[in-house]
C-alpha cells in the first residue's frame, strides 16, 4: 500500500510548491492541482516535447506535476470560491503558495477553511513567512537565494567572478520544508485529530541550509569565503578538483592517509605502468609499509610523513592526467578512496548504478502513444511503494471527474 | 546574543513526542534528519562509541569553537546538527552493551544511521535482526549510494554525492571549470529526504501495522533534483554538457532577462537582478535611465535573451558604481525582482526578517553554555518546533536513559561505566 493513500491534498499551482505536491502524489495522495481560467505559467515554460512549444508540450510541466489530477477554478468569482471550499472540505491538506494577502482577501484563509474542515492542514509557503511584509516583494529563485545565503559560499576562488546560485535549489529547498511540514502535522493529526495552519518561508529555508556558512557566524562570528569546487571556508583549502584526461573534472576527495590507501594507490601506479614517471613513487612505497599510526598532525614538521602524504596527492593527480573522469572515480573507490567524477545530470542518469537501483522509469503517455523515462524515486521505501501514478494533468482535465465527485 | 529565555512554546503538544528513535546518524547528512524530528518533540537518542570517543561523528571536535576550549564536547557544528537530541555511550564489542541496545530497540520506533554499507549489520544488527527484536522496526539507512546496486560499497561525503549527482556539474559558468557548492548541500538535502523518509515509514506503519527498511542513497535524492533537464536529455536527447551551459546565475526555464548576479561597490559586494517580463524590464529601464535601455538590442524578451552577454556588461557597468543595499532599494521600489547577496552576517545579525522569524534559536549546551543555532524555517500554529537542549556532550544522558527507560539503577549504570561497557 502506498504511504499516504486515501489522503487528500489540495494544491493551488504556483511554481515554488510544485515540487512538493509532486513529492506527496508520487508517494500516493491525492493531489488536485487547481489552476485559474487560462492555466499556471509554468504549462508554458521549456524544454518542450522535440523541440516544438505548444499546449501540453512542457517537460518542466511534466515533471512536476506527475502523480496529479488537474481542475480550474476562479478563485475571484464567488461560484469559483464556493466550488472551493467544497472541494476543502474534502481535503486532508492545502498546498499554496499565494501572495500573503490573497486568501484572506477572498475569504479563504486558514481561519475560514479551518471552519468548514476544522482537520485540515493549512501549509502556505511565501517568501519570508505570512508575517513578514518582504513577502509582498517580487522573487524569483535567484533573488530568494541570493537573500538567503547560497550564493555566498558558491562560486570561484577568483572573487572577479560571480556568486554562482545552483538553479532552481531555492524553490525545491521551500517544497523540502514543505512537504516535511505536511508529513509532520498529518502524524500529529493522526493521533490528536487536530489540524494546523503551518507558515514556511523560502528564505528561511534556504538560510539554514549553508552548513558551516550560518554556524561559523553564529558560534564564532568568522565568515567563510566561497573557493572554486570545494567548501567555502574561513581558511583557505586545497584544491580538490581535478582535470582528467578525457576533459571532464573528479572531485579528489580527502587524499591518502592510511598505509592501506598508499598501498592500493602506489598498485594502481604500477598496473598502469606509471610509477617510473613519479618521482615520489618511493614515498608512496614507504607508505605502503608504514608501520603503526600515520600521525597526520605532523605533517609539515616531519619530513618522512610530509612526503610521503605528498606523494598520495602527486599519484592521484598523476593518474588523473591519464585515465578518464569515471576511470579515475572507479578506481579511486576501488582503493578504498572516497573520489567522485563530476558528472552531468544525464551521465549520472545513464550510469549503470543508478539504471541498477530502478531510477529510470517509464510512464506511458496515452495521449499521444509515447512511453517516457522519468527520474525515479528520491528514496526507496521498501515496504510503501514509490510511483508515477499518472502523467501531469492537462489544463482542466479532471474537472469532470473531481467536481462530480463533489456532487451531494 | 539573545537572552535564553524560556521557549514561548514550551507548553505547547508536541507533533512527533509519541516516537522514540535509536539514532545512528551522525555528520550532518544523518544527523540533519534527527534533528528535525527532535524538534518536534521525538525522543532522539544518539548512540556513540565510548572507547572512540564517538569520533565515528568528525564533527564532535571540530570547528567553530565557542571560546579557546577544544575536545570531543567543543565542536560548533555537532552542537547545531544535534540540538534537541540524548546522547548514550554503548560499547558494542561487549554483549552487555548489545543486550542494552537491544532493550533499546525494544521500545524504539525507528533505527536510524548513515554508516558505510555494512557496518550495522557487522555488530550484529542488521534488518532481519532488528525485525527479530521488534517486528514492527523502522530500519533507515542513509549512504552515499544506498545498499543495493554495483556501487554500493563505495564511499561518500557531500561534495562527491554533488559530483557523481550533477549539481556540481550544473554550478558554473560556461567555459570554467565546475564551480560546485560551497558547503555540503546535499548532507542537508540528503538529511532532509532521509526525514522524509522517516515520517513517511511512520503514515505507513499507523496506517498498516506494518514497519519497513528504507534505503536512501545521497546520490538517488540528489538526481532526482534535475527533472526537467533529466526530461530534456530523455525526449530530446540533448544533454547538459554543451557549448554555452552550464549558465547557473541564468534562467532558461523560464528565460528570462537580464538574470543574474552583478558586481557592486564594495568589498566583495553582489546583486541579483531578475525581470520576468516586459514589465520588469521597462521598470528596470527607467531606473537605470541609460541610452543603451532603448536600443532594439534589448527591446524585446527574445532580443535580450539573445543579447545576455552585452546586456550583462551594461548592467554590470550600472551596478559597479553603487552600493548593493542601493541597487536593491532602487530597484525594489521599482517592483523588479532584486536581493543583495548577504552575507552570513548580513543575513543572522542585520537583516530584521531572520531574527523577526525566530530563525536562530538559542539553545543550553552543558559545557558550552547558550549558543545560537539553525531553527526551522516553519511555523506550526498548534505544534511549534523548539529545542530543548543543546547537542548532547559524550555520553551525557546514558545514566538518564538507562534508569529512566530500561529499568537499570544508577549503581548498575556506574558499574557498567567502570567496567567498559558504556
Amino acid at each position: 500500500m502506498s504511504a499516504l493513500a486515501g489522503l487528500r491534498v489540495v494544491e493551488l499551482a504556483r511554481e515554488p510548491i510544485a515540487l512538493a505536491g509532486k513529492l506527496l502524489g508520487d508517494m500516493g495522495a491525492d493531489v488536485i492541482l487547481v489552476e485559474p481560467p487560462g492555466g499556471d505559467p509554468s504549462r508554458d515554460y521549456p524544454p518542450f516535447v522535440d523541440d516544438e512549444p505548444g499546449t501540453d508540450r512542457s517537460l518542466y510541466w511534466w515533471h512536476y506535476h506527475t502523480s496529479k489530477r488537474g481542475v480550474v477554478i476562479d478563485l475571484d468569482h464567488e461560484a469559483g470560491r464556493d466550488r472551493f471550499r467544497s472541494l476543502i472540505g474534502t481535503a486532508d491538506v492545502l498546498l499554496e503558495a499565494e501572495p500573503r494577502r490573497r486568501l484572506g482577501a477572498l475569504g479563504l484563509d486558514y481561519v475560514d477553511l479551518a471552519r468548514l474542515r476544522p482537520e485540515l492542514i493549512h501549509v502556505a509557503v511565501t517568501p519570508y513567512g505570512r508575517e513578514d511584509a518582504k513577502s509582498d516583494l517580487p522573487f524569483t529563485d535567484l533573488t530568494v537565494m541570493a537573500a538567503s545565503g547560497p550564493p555566498w559560499s558558491c562560486g570561484y576562488d577568483d572573487h572577479a567572478l560571480p556568486p554562482i546560485r545552483g538553479p532552481l535549489q531555492g524553490y525545491q529547498t521551500a517544497a523540502h520544508f514543505a512537504f516535511l511540514s505536511a508529513l509532520t502535522a498529518l502524524l500529529y493529526r493522526s493521533m490528536s485529530g487536530r489540524g494546523q495552519f503551518i507558515d514556511v518561508s523560502m528564505t528561511a529555508a534556504s538560510n539554514v541550509t549553508t552548513e558551516a556558512a550560518s554556524y561559523s557566524w553564529l558560534v564564532a562570528q568568522r565568515t567563510v569565503q566561497r573557493q572554486t569546487g570545494r567548501h567555502a571556508s574561513v581558511s583557505p583549502s586545497r584544491e580538490t578538483q581535478q582535470l582528467c584526461a578525457d576533459g571532464r573534472h573528479a572531485n579528489t576527495g580527502v587524499p591518502p592517509r592510511q598505509p592501506r590507501e598508499f598501498a592500493a594507490l602506489y598498485d594502481w601506479l604500477k598496473e598502469l605502468g606509471l610509477d617510473a614517471e613519479l618521482p615520489e613513487a618511493v614515498f608512496l612505497e614507504m607508505g605502503a609499509n608504514w608501520e603503526g599510526p600515520f600521525d597526520l598532525s605532523r605533517i609539515g614538521s616531519d619530513d618522512e610523513i610530509t612526503a610521503i602524504f605528498g606523494a598520495g596527492r602527486e599519484g592521484l593527480k598523476l593518474i588523473a592526467s591519464r585515465v578518464s573522469a569515471q576511470d579515475f572515480f572507479v578506481g579511486c573507490q576501488r582503493a578504498g578512496l572516497a573520489v567522485g567524477v563530476v558528472n552531468a545530470p544525464e551521465e549520472a542518469f545513464e550510469d549503470e548504478h543508478f539504471k541498477a537501483r530502478g531510477f529510470q522509469v517509464p510512464v506511458h503517455h496515452e495521449d499521444i502513444d509515447r512511453t517516457i523515462v522519468y527520474p525515479g524515486a528520491p528514496y526507496a521505501l521498501t515496504g510503501s511503494p514509490w510511483a508515477i501514478s499518472r502523467r501531469a494533468p492537462k489544463l482542466g482535465e479532471h474537472d469532470d471527474e473531481v467536481f462530480g465527485e463533489l456532487a451531494p | 546574543m539573545p537572552d535564553s529565555a524560556p521557549s514561548p512554546a514550551a507548553d505547547r503538544p508536541q507533533a512527533l513526542s509519541a516516537f522514540r528513535i535509536c539514532d545512528f546518524t551522525g555528520q550532518l547528512a544523518g544527523a540533519g534528519a534527527t534533528r528535525w524530528l527532535a524538534s518536534f518533540g521525538a525522543e532522539v537518542i544518539r548512540i556513540e562509541d565510548p572507547v572512540r570517543e564517538g569520533r565515528w561523528d568528525i564533527l564532535r571536535g571540530t570547528p567553530p569553537y565557542v571560546d579557546d576550549r577544544r575536545g570531543i564536547d567543543m565542536g560548533g557544528a555537532f552542537n547545531n546538527h544535534n540540538a534537541g537530541k540524548y546522547g548514550i555511550t554503548l560499547n558494542l564489542r561487549d554483549e552487555r552493551a548489545k543486550d542494552i541496545l537491544t532493550s533499546l530497540i525494544e521500545i524504539s520506533d525507528v533505527v536510524s544511521e548513515n554508516f558505510a554499507k555494512g557496518v550495522l549489520e557487522r555488530w550484529g544488527f542488521g534488518y532481519e535482526r532488528l525485525k527479530e527484536i521488534k517486528p514492527d522496526i523502522i530500519y533507515v539507512s542513509n549512504c552515499g549510494f544506498g545498499h543495493v546496486g554495483p556501487y554500493s560499497d563505495f564511499k561518500t561525503w557531500g561534495p562527491i554525492v554533488q559530483a557523481v549527482s550533477g549539481l556540481t556539474f550544473t554550478s558554473g559558468l560556461p567555459g570554467l571549470e565546475p564551480a560546485g557548492w560551497g558547503y555540503s548541500y546535499m548532507d542537508h538535502t540528503g538529511a532532509y529526504y532521509m526525514a522524509m523518509a522517516i515520517l513517511l515509514a511512520l503514515i505507513h506503519r499507523q496506517r498498516t501495522g506494518e514497519g519497513q527498511w528504507v534505503d536512501l542513497a545521497c546520490t538517488e535524492s540528489a538526481l532526482s533534483l534535475h527533472g526537467p533537464a533529466l526530461l530534456d536529455w530523455t525526449v530530446n536527447q540533448r544533454p547538459s554538457r554543451r557549448p554555452g551551459r552550464p549558465h547557473a546565475n541564468r534562467s532558461f526555464w523560464p528565460p528570462m532577462a537580464p538574470h543574474g548576479i552583478y558586481p557592486c561597490a564594495g568589498d566583495d559586494d553582489w546583486v541579483a537582478i531578475a525581470c520576468r517580463d516586459q514589465a520588469d524590464w521597462e521598470a528596470f529601464a527607467k531606473v537605470v535611465g541609460e541610452a543603451w535601455c532603448d536600443g532594439p538590442t534589448f527591446a524585446t524578451p527574445d532580443s535580450r535573451h539573445a543579447n545576455q552577454d552585452p546586456l550583462d556588461e551594461n548592467i554590470t557597468a550600472w551596478t559597479a558604481q553603487q552600493g548593493k543595499f542601493d541597487v536593491e532599494e532602487l530597484l525594489r521600489a521599482a517592483g523588479v525582482p532584486v536581493a543583495a547577496v548577504m552575507k552570513p552576517q548580513e543575513r543572522i545579525d542585520i537583516d530584521p526578517s531572520t531574527a523577526d522569524f525566530g530563525l536562530w534559536p538559542t539553545v543550553r549546551h552543558a559545557k558550552m553554555g547558550d549558543v545560537r543555532v539553525d531553527g526551522q524555517p516553519a511555523h506550526f500554529s498548534e505544534t511549534e518546533w523548539r529545542f530543548e537542549r543543546g547537542g548532547p556532550c559524550l555520553g551525557e544522558h546514558t545514566a538518564d536513559v538507562l534508569t529512566r527507560l530500561l529499568g537499570f539503577s544508577a549503581e548498575d549504570v556506574d558499574a557498567l561505566h567502570a567496567e567498559g561497557v558504556v
